[in-house]
């Protein structure tokens, strides 16, 4: 497992595929909002929105890309030919992810509090990082199954993502809500527990769904 | 072997459905607020109600596909989730319907049962452009299985998500009938029972009607293969097999019917 996950990220920082791509893409985005919301400063609903639905589409373009390779070059054939646990290599691409989540959000955050962001960043982070954290452990589980889902089949970039947003909707609930008090400017408030609840049990609950389900889809 | 009792369920399904619509129009008390219009309840609740049973169905069956490794299960799963999804699409015309009358609006995204049925509805319609995505009919199978049992947890995990997220408006009826009073209760449930045998029957037709064309298919083949091997030494090896990889019927489907 530890093999596998130095591989993966030994190949990201090879090829640097991947994450400089999403960063990138998430501050663009940034840029966008400004322009399409016409807002110079953004706070409470409005900023957790335009954050987790910019780290949402961030997070599906590494999603797209995460078994591309082995699927490509025969990495699938290699794993399947080591006398490994199949779950090894579903908890080494979910751990890439994640990894590829967290760095992506110690651009895109910044970069958010720098471009829009009216209330300060110092105050909401504690709380932010709470609900980010545990934003990510769902992306990285949905993300990863989702990926192996629709890597072998003829439109994977379609279907990829088609597959994910859905599955994502309850996140970007939990998360939004979670963290718009959080990014309020009024009154400096924690995540409410009861979106941080819902939140861990529905990543407890895919991350389940995909340990389950994951070597059935390895399996020629 | 699919057909047996089509005749007498598709009768019954006449029977009840015609109870339904005659107690709906003839028996059941106009609403006070929302006169005639409320009828349309009748129709949209036990469509989404059978819709949503028949997606988590569907994952049923495909947990048994992976069990059992019988394709036969997948399927049945596939016809659930197919079936589903049309009556997804009554459900949604007739939730808008019903919104745009008592509400005035053809959507109301403060209505987290109507909010939650369509983010199921989009994820499910990604099933069939997924499954028909893969090539290989053993794989088509297992990763279509895959798909059809996480979206069969998905779906009671989005209610809740985004019932939390909003508050009440919709009328409550899966907390229990026993806030209708006694005859709409009584028309409600005869029209639950007609939709949800009008699935059943239309299930069961689709899956008699994949399965006669398979066995068609391999009928043909096999009168084909035999014209082909005229010097007849062994036959039986040159002939198609007559079970067809039943997941093989759905490619064909998209890829064009196979020639004569």
């Amino acid at each position: 497992m530890g093999a596998l996950l130095r591989k993966e990220l030994l190949v990201e920082l090879r090829t640097l595929e991947s994450v400089p791509g999403m960063s990138l893409f998430a501050v663009t985005t940034f840029v966008v909002f400004h322009f399409a919301l016409n807002r110079n400063v953004v706070e409470g609903d409005l900023a957790a929105g335009i954050l987790w639905v910019t780290l949402l589409f961030a997070a599906i373009l590494g999603i797209n890309r995460l078994f591309v390779a082995d699927a490509e070059e025969g990495g699938f054939d290699g794993f399947l030919l080591a006398p490994v646990d199949r779950s090894a290599m579903l908890l080494a691409k979910a751990l890439t992810l994640l990894v590829y989540l967290l760095v992506l959000e110690l651009v895109a955050v910044p970069a958010f509090a720098l471009l829009l962001l009216g209330p300060s960043l110092g105050h909401a982070l504690p709380g932010l990082i709470g609900v980010l954290a545990l934003g990510d452990l769902g992306v990285a589980a949905i993300g990863t199954l989702v990926a192996a889902l629709a890597v072998r089949t003829r439109a994977r970039d379609l279907l990829g993502p088609l597959l994910a947003l859905p599955l994502l909707v309850p996140i970007v609930i939990g998360g939004a809500r979670a963290s718009s008090p959080v990014l309020a400017s009024a009154h400096h408030a924690g995540p409410s527990a009861r979106w941080l609840l819902t939140l861990g049990l529905y990543d407890l609950v895919f991350g389940l769904i995909a340990y389950a389900l994951f070597d059935f889809l390895l399996e020629d | 072997m699919y057909g047996k009792g089509l005749r007498s369920l598709s009768i019954s399904t006449i029977a009840v459905m015609t109870a339904a619509l005659a107690l709906v129009f003839f028996y059941a008390p106009l609403e006070a607020e929302q006169g005639f219009l409320q009828k349309i309840f009748y129709v949209h609740v036990p469509l989404a109600i059978v819709a949503l049973c028949g997606f988590v169905a569907g994952g049923i069956m495909a947990i048994q596909h992976l069990r059992t490794r019988d394709p036969s299960w997948d399927m049945r799963s596939y016809v659930a989730i197919h079936m589903s999804l049309i009556f997804g699409v009554g459900t949604l015309i007739t939730g808008s319907i019903w919104a745009k009358g008592s509400w005035g609006h053809w959507w109301v995204w403060d209505e987290p049962t109507l909010v939650s049925f369509l983010i199921v509805f989009l994820l499910y319609a990604t099933y069939q452009p997924l499954r028909f995505a893969i090539e290989d009919p053993e794989r088509q199978a297992r990763y279509a299985s895959v798909f059809a049992i996480t979206a069969g947890a998905f779906v009671p995990l989005n209610f809740i998500a985004v019932r939390l997220s909003t508050a009440y408006v919709h009328p409550r009826v899966l907390g229990g009938t026993s806030n209708l009073p006694g005859p709409m209760a009584l028309t409600f449930v005869v029209s639950l029972i007609g939709i949800a045998l009008l699935y059943v029957t239309l299930c069961k037709y689709e899956l008699t009607a994949k399965h006669a064309r398979a066995q068609l298919r391999a009928l043909r083949r096999r009168l084909t293969a035999d014209d082909a091997a005229t010097p007849p030494v062994r036959r039986s090896r040159s002939a198609a097999p007559t079970t067809l990889h039943p997941a093989a019927m759905m490619t064909a489907r998209v890829t064009g019917k196979e020639g004569l």
